[in-house]
């Protein structure tokens, strides 16, 4: 895949979505998931999509981190028309460009959280010393450095889940998604997840995340709410330059409290 | 990714279900060793054909009484064999192609020496031509003399197991044995001629001047058989027609049709057998072969249920960056693996059963079906295994993570 140049990635938009449909079944059954969603969001943004269930948030998500294609509709990343690249570019895309966050069954089973966490990098083709000491710190960086030879049933769900955000930071993708990474967590659990998201948009890194819940959203710089496919609402809660509004208000303090 | 890391791979996901890999080992295992061991087992037996062909002389010809079975002979009545027939066979004018004449009288009779009785199968009274037309050598003493024939001594050449059974492991030249009755001495052991072809142990014998057998046990009757050397392993067959021209004439025969004998060669017979265990070696060989064969059907059966079974976590690595090659060599070298495992403990089986006799057989290995075999389990590996694993490799992502 050839990158973007940089001049371009300074000011295109990490996603630029246009006019996404996606259906499935076809004559009566058929279901529009997407209607056409026209979606732009650049550098550093922290966006969270509701809507209610069957909305086509998932779908959304799905074809932002290249694990689908929309049935009509253009999506270029970072600049870069996805639609036009082949099965293995697409693999390195998701390998480089994006870290996904799943609702549940996040880790690969039987495989240790360092593993796990290095296994994008060995897909990336970074050599072993420097894999593993990438792994330990993301691992760090998400409190579970002591963790790092518990197998995914050795673990508690919001450990899953912060060993799924070590994953999805470690090869330093321009863009996080999480498909309700909380979804399945107690309150505690959330903030701990939710203060490192938190903190990577903090370092300049683009999250988009999905939720249910008014308190997630309330993390993110800007709301879209997603009904029968279509965007109906697009709120700005903070500017997309500078903290995201839980570390601006907290001062801090959520994110220190959160991790640990 | 490089190959090490993919081997670690498949190491983790077949340990992961120790139990159905090791069944699907124990597939090729058993595959593997049966192929070996059973060409093993065949070549063996062609083996032990083969060195009984050398045992019993190649130039060989046995003449005996009788039109013999099967045969087209319309002959009526049988002259037996005598020591004129004999006599006249040993006529170089008559038949050059001849090099010795050896008439044969066996019997079976008891020996005994000091208080040990041995039953000795065959007890061959002939003319020292015997030894070198039957290939049988001495390796202790010597063998007996025209003058022994002649003078129709009391002396004796005996097999090694009736050496061995007779006085152990003391040397036998020099002592007297007494055989149904007559007293014998040993002048000469025999070299092991080893398992041999038929049911009897060629070496259980003890071979006598003619005279001296008949004057004792059979009589100066007729002959067993004529045990006739060929001057060379080519002249065989003119042998075998001067036998026949000879014989004619003094059992007065006109007709060839109607011969009252039989002249067989060691090499006909023998080339008979060794087609046979021939075609016993090929059953036995496609008998393995298809063990070999469902053993690699069992690794793409397990490979295919451990591609269903881990189709999310394959939608989880693609999602995370994991390129399709990747993943077809991930289940490519798993069920390699399983299968270079299975084939090399299926080695390892085989070349351990290769040292016991199986069914009368010693086995002998043959080098180039243990690499075929060891090669055939690996590109079966391979082969079985590239279907699943080009299965799991083209799962797109959504579906892969949506399978239930
Ligand atoms: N593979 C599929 N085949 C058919 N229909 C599908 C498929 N995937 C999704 N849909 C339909 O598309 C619509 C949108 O689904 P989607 O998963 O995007 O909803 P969602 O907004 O994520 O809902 P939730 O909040 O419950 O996760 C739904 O009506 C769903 O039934
Ligand atoms: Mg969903």
């Amino acid at each position: 895949m050839s990158p973007a140049p940089d001049t371009a990635t300074a000011t295109a938009p990490v996603i630029a979505a246009r006019r996404l449909v996606k259906t499935y079944g076809i004559g009566d059954a058929v279901v529009h998931a997407l209607a056409g969603v026209d979606l732009t969001v650049q550098q550093g943004d922290y966006v969270a999509i509701m809507g209610s269930s069957g909305s086509g948030k998932s779908t959304l998500m799905n074809i932002l981190g290249c694990l689908d294609v929309p049935t009509t509709g253009r999506y270029l990343l970072d600049g870069i028309d996805v639609g036009g690249l082949d099965e293995r570019q697409l693999s390195l895309v998701r390998n480089r460009k994006i870290g996904f966050i799943f609702q549940s069954f996040n880790l690969v089973p039987r495989t240790n959280a360092l593993a796990q966490v290095e296994l994008p990098l060995a897909y990336a083709g970074v050599k072993a010393a420097e894999r593993r000491r990438r792994a330990m710190a993301a691992l760090t960086m998400v409190g579970l450095a002591d963790r790092a030879e518990h197998k995914p049933n050795e673990l508690s769900g919001g450990q899953q889940q912060r060993v799924a955000v070590a994953r999805a930071l470690v090869t330093s993708p321009a863009m996080l998604l999480a498909d309700e990474p909380t979804g399945n967590l107690d309150s505690h659990s959330t903030k701990e997840v939710l203060g490192i998201v938190d903190r990577l948009n903090d370092s300049g890194r683009t999250v988009v995340l999905i939720t249910h819940e008014d308190e997630v959203a309330h993390h993110a710089k800007r709301v879209i709410r997603l009904v029968d496919g279509l965007i109906v609402s697009d709120e700005r809660q903070a500017p997309v330059e500078g903290p995201p509004p839980a570390m601006a208000g907290a001062a801090g303090a959520l994110t220190r409290g959160g991790v640990r | 990714m490089n190959p090490l890391e993919t081997l670690r791979f498949a190491v983790l996901g077949l340990s992961a279900n120790k139990v159905r890999s090791g069944l699907t080992m124990l597939g090729i295992l058993i595959g593997v060793a049966a192929v070996i061991l059973l060409l093993a087992v065949g070549n063996g037996s062609s083996q032990a054909v083969k060195d009984s062909i050398d045992a019993l002389g190649t130039n060989a010809l046995t003449v005996s009484s009788g039109a013999g079975f099967g045969a087209q002979s319309t002959a009526t009545s049988t002259k037996p064999l005598t020591i004129d027939d004999a006599r006249a066979l040993a006529d170089q004018s008559q038949a050059p192609d001849i090099k010795g004449v050896a008439p044969e009288v066996q019997t079976s009779q008891t020996a005994l020496y000091e208080g040990t009785s041995h039953t000795v199968s065959s007890v061959i009274g002939t003319y020292p031509a015997y030894f070198e037309a039957s290939n049988s050598k001495v390796v202790q003493g010597d063998y007996f003399s025209n003058d022994d024939v002649l003078a129709a001594r009391k002396v004796a050449v005996i097999g090694s197991t009736t050496a061995t059974d007779l006085f152990g492991t003391a040397s036998p030249i020099g002592k007297k044995i007494v055989l149904g009755g007559t007293p014998l001495t040993v002048v000469g052991e025999l070299a092991t001629k080893g398992s041999g072809t038929g049911f009897q142990d060629p070496d259980d014998v003890i071979i006598a001047p003619l005279p001296t057998v008949q004057n004792a046990y059979s009589g100066f009757g007729s002959l067993s058989q004529i045990l006739v050397e060929a001057s060379s392993a080519d002249t065989t067959t003119q042998a075998q027609n001067e036998i026949t021209t000879v014989l004619m004439g003094t059992h007065g025969i006109k007709d060839p049709t109607a011969v009252d004998f039989r002249v067989s060669s060691q090499t006909t017979l023998l080339s008979t057998r060794s087609s046979t265990t021939q075609t016993f070696t090929v059953l036995l060989g496609a008998v393995a072969a298809i063990s070999l064969l469902v053993g690699g059907i069992g690794i793409t059966n397990i490979m295919l249920v451990t591609v269903t079974e881990r189709t999310r976590e394959i939608g989880l690595r693609k999602a995370i960056g994991a390129p399709k090659g990747v993943i077809l060599s991930q289940f490519l070298a798993e069920s390699t693996l399983l299968s270079l495992i299975g084939a090399g403990l299926g080695v390892a089986v085989a070349l351990i059963g290769a040292h016991f006799t199986i069914v009368g057989i010693k086995p002998v290995v043959i080098p180039a079906s243990v690499w075929g075999a060891f090669a055939i389990a690996v590109a079966i590996g391979l082969f079985f295994g590239s279907y699943p694993a080009s299965r799991a490799a083209s799962l797109r992502p959504i579906e892969a993570l949506r399978h239930e």
